[in-house]
């Protein structure tokens, strides 16, 4: 017997047993409307269902009922007891066949037209008044299906089996209520804590008498716990069994050909998952018709088979669920979406002209991309795939997308088996613990701090945000007490670990202090009131009884940036402070008073440390005020331009740049927020890039670049590449976005080139015309007016510069690019977020001449 | 039913008259006995990274997670001194435990109806938000504490 069927009976038994009740009732209340039409409800069902399965004799025998109860719902019959038992009688056969169905899985033979004919009568109203011919049929009957004998009558054969088979069909599955099972699994999950509290205890104690017991404690308590998830778990067909009468009607009403395949439909997964999967798999199999796959025609076009074909696969990996939903459609529009993305309001088309086709796709799970415009009656519904990837991330899972254009499209979720009892690694930062759910651990690193000699597990940093080198990948790095505001000064100790932890397709390193062991949690959720604090996934109760807050990857990663909407690479430190020019984008700014009272902003990622410098750790040199910071002497410069040397306590921001430091003397440090930002570059005064709106309120956004050539003048030069002439190596870069030049002319100028920048090709070619001499150019290719490749066109056609390298720097690397990039005339192309890279070209440029 | 019982209107108003009182800053407050799940001595507190600053953490109530509230910083008062352990008056609010933090919870009182007064309109609109009156005692004034206001935080301060 099918699980189908089996459902089937066991709900329909309920109902049955229901029904009788109910008919019962009726019969003494027969103007109650809310019972006669729950009676009528349930017989629908069983009805409609029946059409279903197939079982066409049921389907009658229901129909009929139906009829002469829809005739009394519709006060076209007054219920009289003849009409009850009339109808009575139609559940009684109802029954016998169900029972026959339970035996043997087929509908009896037989034959129920004159009890149809009789109900139909009823529901004509010719049988309102009983004539004395079906009474006594009505005699005759009630008998018949009531008993087992007349089951013989109809279909003889069987007759024997319902008695032992019914009994045991319905004893092998229970409906319990999902509460009952919920708050098991609450219990369990006490348990499992209380277990491992007295196994901690059990631990500080040498042979005790109680070690054995608890063990065998232990022992049941897993058992336990397995068996009760067992009963969570349901196969994840369960989900999909609406898919195939979704596809069915999607493609007669949008005239494809669609053939669906759903492989791994046993395997299970936790029920509280399966129900919030059910949703967004639905939706993305109806975008795979509706939007994925072709119409016959375009299809034959193309050289593919007329039909089309979507194709679900379930499987287990490692802990984890793998749904793949794929297509062979046409792929994802890339232009398409980028014209969406315009229309919507979610990038600009300079920034999508530095997307790669990658990260414009994933342009389709941002919130706002699917639009009321789009609703059909098929896809959409204003659920957008945005919404799809918000709820598999509530759930700990992970969406991403492959795209072949031609080929189709195939989306991979990736999504825990459980959520109630995770393993998790507890980690130190700050003098808290957190627990790091083992899932997205991927290694763990032990990292020194300071440069001696390079080596594979040192902590560098780019203008102060943290980054490792990890087999030769660099891994963006985020310090857990910085990010989590602990305000606990470094130690020697601290950040000696990283756990390095998978984040959708994108890897990120969390600096921590100390690595305890992994343990069993239990998942709690957060107060209501802790919410908005996306960086906890929940919090629990460890062995000790103490409660600790697990951190979730996923909301880590989304508030530094990192796979927020960019693609496969890590966003290196660039990438906040090129959002920063957007007002679309959030970016993470440090708050602090300065000048009185000012508040003044710097963006976070620029910032390598805070410290608090107690007074008489700030020494005099030269007129100037520095402090030993291990083990050098680092220049501090007051923002307000003087220096109080009153202050017990001086807040300190560190920018530091390979092994340079300088401190920023400020009056205090107030918070670290994420906003949208807008700079008002106007009337910008020396040290001060504007002024931007954050929190409501008017905030000064600092020029660290100024900031750094007061520490040191020859900030810029000391730093010159080795094996350099005493002259200058001098650099035009050329940039449309005023913030991101203010970034790149201080980042190249500490790489030890002097810079000038200009905003535009125009712009840069006056300098040309007015003899300005440069060793090479770095330039953007998307600018207003004359782009970069232009530009580059216009360099190389004659003039002093036509023979100086030209390095473009943007977002978009991909081959096409590149070729078009150096068929303008441009010597190498750089990603814009990698400012290694583009240092590396440039000393590789600037260096071959010396060695030719 | 049971229920109604209970709730019968005088019996209701008797038990708004007995307070559980607390000491905060040297003031005297009180809450209604029957918002009170649990009184804890000093208790180990979990920080919480980034929540608002009234929270002053998360602690152990026999299995529970309960979300501590520093009713000082909730009142805007200056932090206790260095060394003074509070003590937690649990309650529930919204189906969620919370512990308020207090300098001292000393006893359960039964006030007089007559005694009580609305806050005065020069009451410190902190304080006025949070305070349903104030009861004369003889000694000294007890401020009542409305504890759903007091945990009605809306988690983005």
């Amino acid at each position: 017997m099918d699980d189908l069927l089996a459902d089937f009976l066991t709900e329909t038994n309920e109902s049955l047993a229901e029904l009788d009740v109910a008919l019962v009732t009726l019969e003494r209340t027969p103007n109650d409307e809310q019972t006669l039409s729950f009676i009528f409800r349930l017989v629908h069902t069983i009805k409609g269902t029946c059409g279903f399965l197939g079982l066409p004799r049921l389907e009658r025998a229901a129909h009929a009922g139906e009829n002469v109860l829809g005739k009394i719902r519709d006060k076209a019959l007054s219920v009289t007891p003849d009409i009850i038992s009339q109808v009575l009688m139609g559940l009684d056969r109802i029954k016998m066949i169900v029972a026959h169905l339970g035996a043997t899985g087929s509908e009896p033979v037989g034959d129920d037209a004159e009890l149809i004919a009789l109900l139909n009568a009823i529901a004509s109203g010719q049988a309102a008044a009983p004539a004395p011919a079906p009474v006594d049929e009505f005699e005759d009957l009630p008998a018949e299906p009531a008993a087992q004998p007349p089951v013989a009558e109809t279909a003889a054969p069987p007759s024997a089996i319902p008695t032992s088979v019914v009994p045991t069909a319905a004893a092998q599955t229970i409906r319990v209520t999902v509460d009952v099972l919920e708050d098991l699994m609450t219990l369990v999950s006490e348990l499992v804590l209380t277990r491992n509290q007295l196994l901690q205890l059990a631990r500080t104690q040498d042979n005790s008498s109680f070690s054995v017991p608890l063990q065998r404690l232990s022992h049941i308590t897993s058992d336990l716990q397995e068996g009760v998830m067992k009963t969570r778990m349901q196969p994840i067909g369960n989900a999909w069994n609406k898919l195939p009468r979704l596809v069915r009607d999607l493609s007669r009403e949008m005239n494809k050909k669609i053939e669906l395949t759903m492989l791994g439909a046993d395997t299970e997964l936790d029920r509280q998952v399966l129900e919030l999967i059910k949703d967004p798999l639905t939706h993305m199999v109806r975008n795979s018709g509706d939007h994925g796959l072709e119409t016959p025609e375009e299809r034959r076009a193309a050289g593919k088979s007329d039909t089309g074909r979507i194709t679900l696969n379930a499987f287990h990996e490692g802990g984890h669920i793998i749904i793949e939903i794929s297509d062979d459609g046409r792929g994802l529009a890339v232009d398409r979406i980028r014209v969406k993305a315009v229309a919507n309001g979610l990038a600009t088309e300079a920034e999508l002209a530095n997307m790669s086709d990658d990260q414009i796709q994933r342009f389709i799970f941002r919130a706002g991309f699917s639009t009321a415009s789009k609703i059909t009656a098929v896809s959409g519904r204003g659920v957008g795939m945005d919404v799809v990837k918000t709820n598999i991330e509530k759930i700990g899972g992970t969406i991403d997308l492959k795209n072949l254009p031609g080929h189709g499209t195939t989306f991979t979720i990736k999504i825990p088996l459980t959520l109630a009892i995770v393993s998790a690694l507890i980690v130190e930062a700050g003098k808290e613990r957190f627990a790091i759910p083992q899932l997205s651990v991927v290694e763990l690193v032990r990292a020194r701090r300071e440069t001696h000699g390079v080596s594979e597990s040192v902590v560098e940093r780019i203008n102060g945000t943290p980054v490792l080198r990890l087999r030769n990948r660099l891994l963006p790095l985020i310090g857990l007490s910085d990010l989590l505001a602990l305000g606990v000064p470094a130690t020697d100790d601290s950040g000696a670990y990283i756990v390095v932890a998978q984040v959708g397709t994108n890897m990120l390193g969390i600096i921590v202090d100390r690595v305890f062991d992994t343990e069993e949690i239990v998942v709690k959720p957060v107060a209501p009131i802790l919410r908005h604090v996306t960086m906890f996934s929940g919090n629990t109760i460890l062995g000790d009884g103490s409660v600790i807050m697990i951190l979730d990857p996923n909301g880590i990663a989304r508030t530094t940036g990192i796979g927020a909407s960019a693609g496969g690479e890590a966003k290196a430190a660039v990438a906040p402070a090129t959002e920063v020019s957007h007002s679309n984008e959030k970016s993470t700014m440090l708050l602090f008073l300065a000048n009185g009272g000012q508040k003044m902003a710097v963006p976070l990622g620029l910032v390598a440390r805070l410290e608090d410098i107690p007074r008489d750790k700030i020494e005099m040199s030269c007129g100037e005020p520095v402090t030993q910071y291990r083990g050098r002497l680092m220049p501090l410069v007051p923002i307000s331009g003087v220096h109080d040397p009153e202050r017990a306590i001086q807040s300190v921001l560190v920018f530091a740049d390979r092994d340079r430091a300088m401190g920023l003397m400020v009056d205090q440090i107030i918070d670290v927020v994420e906003d949208r930002l807008t700079i008002e570059l106007a009337g910008a005064r020396p040290g001060l890039l504007g002024s931007a709106v954050i929190r409501g309120e008017a905030t000064d956004v600092i020029d660290i670049g100024y900031w750094l050539t007061q520490a040191s003048r020859d900030w810029f030069e000391g730093a010159a590449p080795a094996g350099e002439s005493a002259r200058q190596r001098r650099l035009l870069v050329v940039d449309d976005n005023a913030f991101f030049r203010q970034l790149l002319v201080p980042a190249l100028g500490a790489a030890g080139y002097q810079v000038t920048a200009a905003a535009g090709g125009a712009e840069a070619l006056k300098l040309r015309d007015a003899g300005l001499q440069f060793d090479a150019i770095v330039s953007d290719i998307d600018m207003p007016e004359m782009d970069g490749l232009a530009f580059a066109r216009a360099v190389r056609a004659g003039g002093a510069w036509s023979a100086i390298p030209m390095i473009a720097l943007t977002a978009r690397a991909e081959p096409r690019d590149i070729d078009a990039g150096r068929a303008a005339g441009f010597t190498d192309y750089v990603t814009k977020s990698r400012r290694e890279d583009l240092v590396g070209a440039l000393r590789a440029c600037l260096t071959e001449p010396a060695l030719a | 039913m049971t229920v109604d019982v209970q709730q019968r209107p005088e019996t209701a108003a008797d038990q708004d008259r007995v307070f559980v009182m607390l000491t905060v800053a040297g003031q005297t407050c009180g809450v209604p006995v029957a918002s009170v799940r649990d009184i804890l001595g000093e208790q180990a507190i979990t920080r919480i990274p980034l929540a608002p600053p009234e929270i002053a953490g998360s602690l152990n109530l026999r299995g529970r997670i309960v979300t501590a509230v520093d009713l000082r910083r909730r009142l805007r008062l200056p932090p206790a001194a260095e060394g003074q352990k509070p003590m937690s008056v649990v309650a529930e609010h919204g189906g969620e435990l919370y512990a308020l933090l207090v300098d001292q919870v000393s006893e359960v009182m039964s006030l007089k109806a007559e005694d009580f007064e609305r806050n005065p309109p020069t009451l410190d609109a902190t304080w006025a938000a949070f305070s349903t009156g104030i009861y004369r005692l003889e000694d000294r004034l007890l401020v009542v504490l409305d504890v759903s206001k007091l945990l009605a935080l809306s988690g983005q301060g």
